[in-house]
């Protein structure tokens, strides 16, 4: 049932113009960053090359890369996941999904795993376009990959967000700019720790930034992959409560 | 034989207003059931809650001898459901949208395409069957939402004001389709407009201000519309097969040793031989009152006794 949902939906970004248009916009940007990285980069080779251990392509170039892709991510996600919940609300389809013999935990995943199948696309696509480099010099696989994880996991995480917002707003503008601000405030959190010269350890585990750049460091911690397991897991269960209750109150 | 719906002491509140008190029912196949009552009674409510899209504040609901609230989705398997604004992707075409329906309430793959041929024909839709929801029009969204209600052959459908927005000749089709899909099946449909309910349904509820205030089959509603009915005080009792044995009498309820409801029909003017009768025998006539008779009337006096 999960499934059925999930590709409906899937089905429906795809009718709309949203999804094509939001894919070519970030390949078109990521391009653009992409280009630029590698243009530093050719400017700064002479010099690499006589540092012993110096930082390869993969540091250089495609880190960045995915650094740039979470931050457009950042301010796309919550427009992909205003409409989930919040529009069905508005046009009162919410109702066939209810009357229907399924359970609310269906609803909300069947419609997590589109938004994820969307954003998987994006990430997909970005994981390619930095495969581009082997026409001309050689990637480390194992950062790569760690890369692509990262940003999966973020962009996962992102989507739980806006979709428990999204169960919560009446209007998708306003689930936006609520997942938006909050996303925002979540990737920035730790900042202020690091201006005064002294890391707060609650705020630092709080970041999904600092998380994220865990993962793009090439270093797979189950620390920071529970945190974002644990971050979409919390926020797709307040999301099932909060349609629950809405039966309840009303 | 279980009932389909047997709907135990519903109660729901909104905030501390309360929208549905107290209402009990049950519904058996091939009873096609009348919700009547005016905006704002509790009619949508009611069947809301009866399909699980919200949950009461007290009581129990059994489809098909499942409670709805302890085992949600093998109850609402037995329920098709057409909310007052019928839930449409306004994206799809028909055809997708009533196979997205016919899945999400877990059709067989295989008889899906079947399933959704036949709720086409049924309610008109081949023509328009590739056209997008959004560019049909009101009448043909309704049809949609009808079909997508039935389209899985539940036990129990339940319209929320099935005939809104469509043409009378389009209203005569849906009727006969009810009537056709009572035979086989128990629905619950509600309305505002009195003569949908004489014409399709079998029994009638009549709800106002969160109570129902009358259950009747729909032979004793035309009985209460097609006899006026008079009450009769007397200071003795009076012999009731006397009064029966009259000439246009149909019934008499003794309401207490004192006062009786005498019904007959309404061509029969008996007021003079009733009272005639009365006196000749010397029973003490005290008062006689006559009582109300069209639908409307009933409807009418039936909402606003609650008022008062």
């Amino acid at each position: 049932m999960i499934f059925t949902i999930a590709r409906r939906e899937f089905q429906s970004l795809f009718l709309s113009p949203l999804a094509w248009s939001v894919l070519a916009v970030i390949q078109f940007i990521l391009a653009y960053l992409f280009l630029t990285q590698i243009e530093t980069f050719m400017a700064f080779q002479s010099q690499l090359a006589q540092i012993s251990h110096a930082p390869g392509i993969t540091d250089i170039i495609v880190a960045p890369l995915f650094s740039n892709a979470a931050i457009i991510l950042l301010l796309v996600t919550p427009l992909l996941t205003m409409r989930t919940l919040c529009e069905e609300r508005r046009n009162k389809t919410l109702t066939l999904l209810l009357s229907a013999p399924l359970s609310t935990t269906d609803i909300v995943l069947g419609k997590y795993l589109s938004i994820i199948g969307l954003l998987a696309c994006i990430v997909a696509m970005t994981g390619l376009m930095s495969l581009a480099l082997l026409f001309g010099g050689e990637l480390d696989f194992g950062k790569w990959f760690c890369n692509l994880l990262g940003l999966l996991l973020l962009t996962a995480a992102f989507a739980a967000l806006g979709l428990y917002l999204s169960s919560l707003a009446s209007h998708p503008t306003i689930a936006a700019i609520g997942s938006f601000g909050l996303l925002l405030l979540l990737w920035i959190i730790d900042w202020k720790a690091g201006l005064q010269n002294q890391s707060s350890d609650v705020l630092e585990y709080i970041s999904m930034l600092h998380h994220f750049q865990n993962l793009q460091s090439g270093l797979l911690d189950s620390q920071d992959v529970l945190y974002f397991v644990l971050f979409c897991a919390t926020f797709l269960i307040l999301s099932i409560f909060r349609l629950e209750y809405e039966r309840l109150q009303k | 034989m279980t009932a389909l719906i047997e709907a135990k002491n519903l109660s729901r509140f909104y905030g501390r207003q309360c929208a549905v008190e107290n209402v009990s029912f049950n519904l058996n196949k091939g009873e096609i059931l009348g919700f009547l009552g005016k905006n704002g009674a509790g009619k949508t409510t009611t069947m809301q809650m009866l399909c699980g899209c919200l949950a009461p504040s007290a009581g129990q609901i059994l489809i098909n001898g499942i409670d709805l609230l302890d085992q949600p989705k093998q109850a609402k398997a037995a329920l098709g459901y057409l909310p007052d604004t019928p839930p449409l992707y306004k994206d799809l075409s028909v055809h997708e949208f009533l196979h997205y329906c016919a899945r999400l309430h877990r059709v067989p793959r295989q008889r899906c395409a079947k399933a959704v041929h036949k709720a086409e024909q049924r309610c008109g839709l081949e023509s328009v069957r590739h056209r997008l929801i959004n560019q049909l029009s009101k009448g043909f969204q309704q049809r949609v939402g009808i079909a997508q209600s039935i389209l899985h052959e539940p036990d129990v459908i339940i319209l929320d004001e099935p005939t809104v927005g469509l043409d009378p000749i389009q209203i005569q089709d849906i009727r006969q389709l009810i009537k056709q899909l009572g035979e086989q099946h128990g629905i619950i449909l509600s309305t505002h407009i009195l003569s949908e309910v004489q014409q399709s349904c079998s029994h009638v509820q009549i709800i106002d201000q969160g109570r129902l205030i009358l259950t009747e089959s729909i032979a004793g509603l035309n009985r209460l519309m097609n006899t006026e009915r008079i009450n009769l005080r007397t200071r003795l009792p009076v012999d009731i097969d006397t009064l029966k044995a009259l000439n246009g009498i149909t019934a008499v309820e003794a309401k207490s040793p004192h006062e009786y409801i005498v019904h007959f029909h309404t061509k029969a003017a008996v007021t003079d031989r009733l009272a005639a009768c009365v006196l000749e025998n010397q029973w003490g006539l005290e008062a006689i009152t006559p009582l109300k008779k069209s639908m409307e009337d009933i409807f009418i006096s039936l909402t606003s006794q609650t008022h008062t």
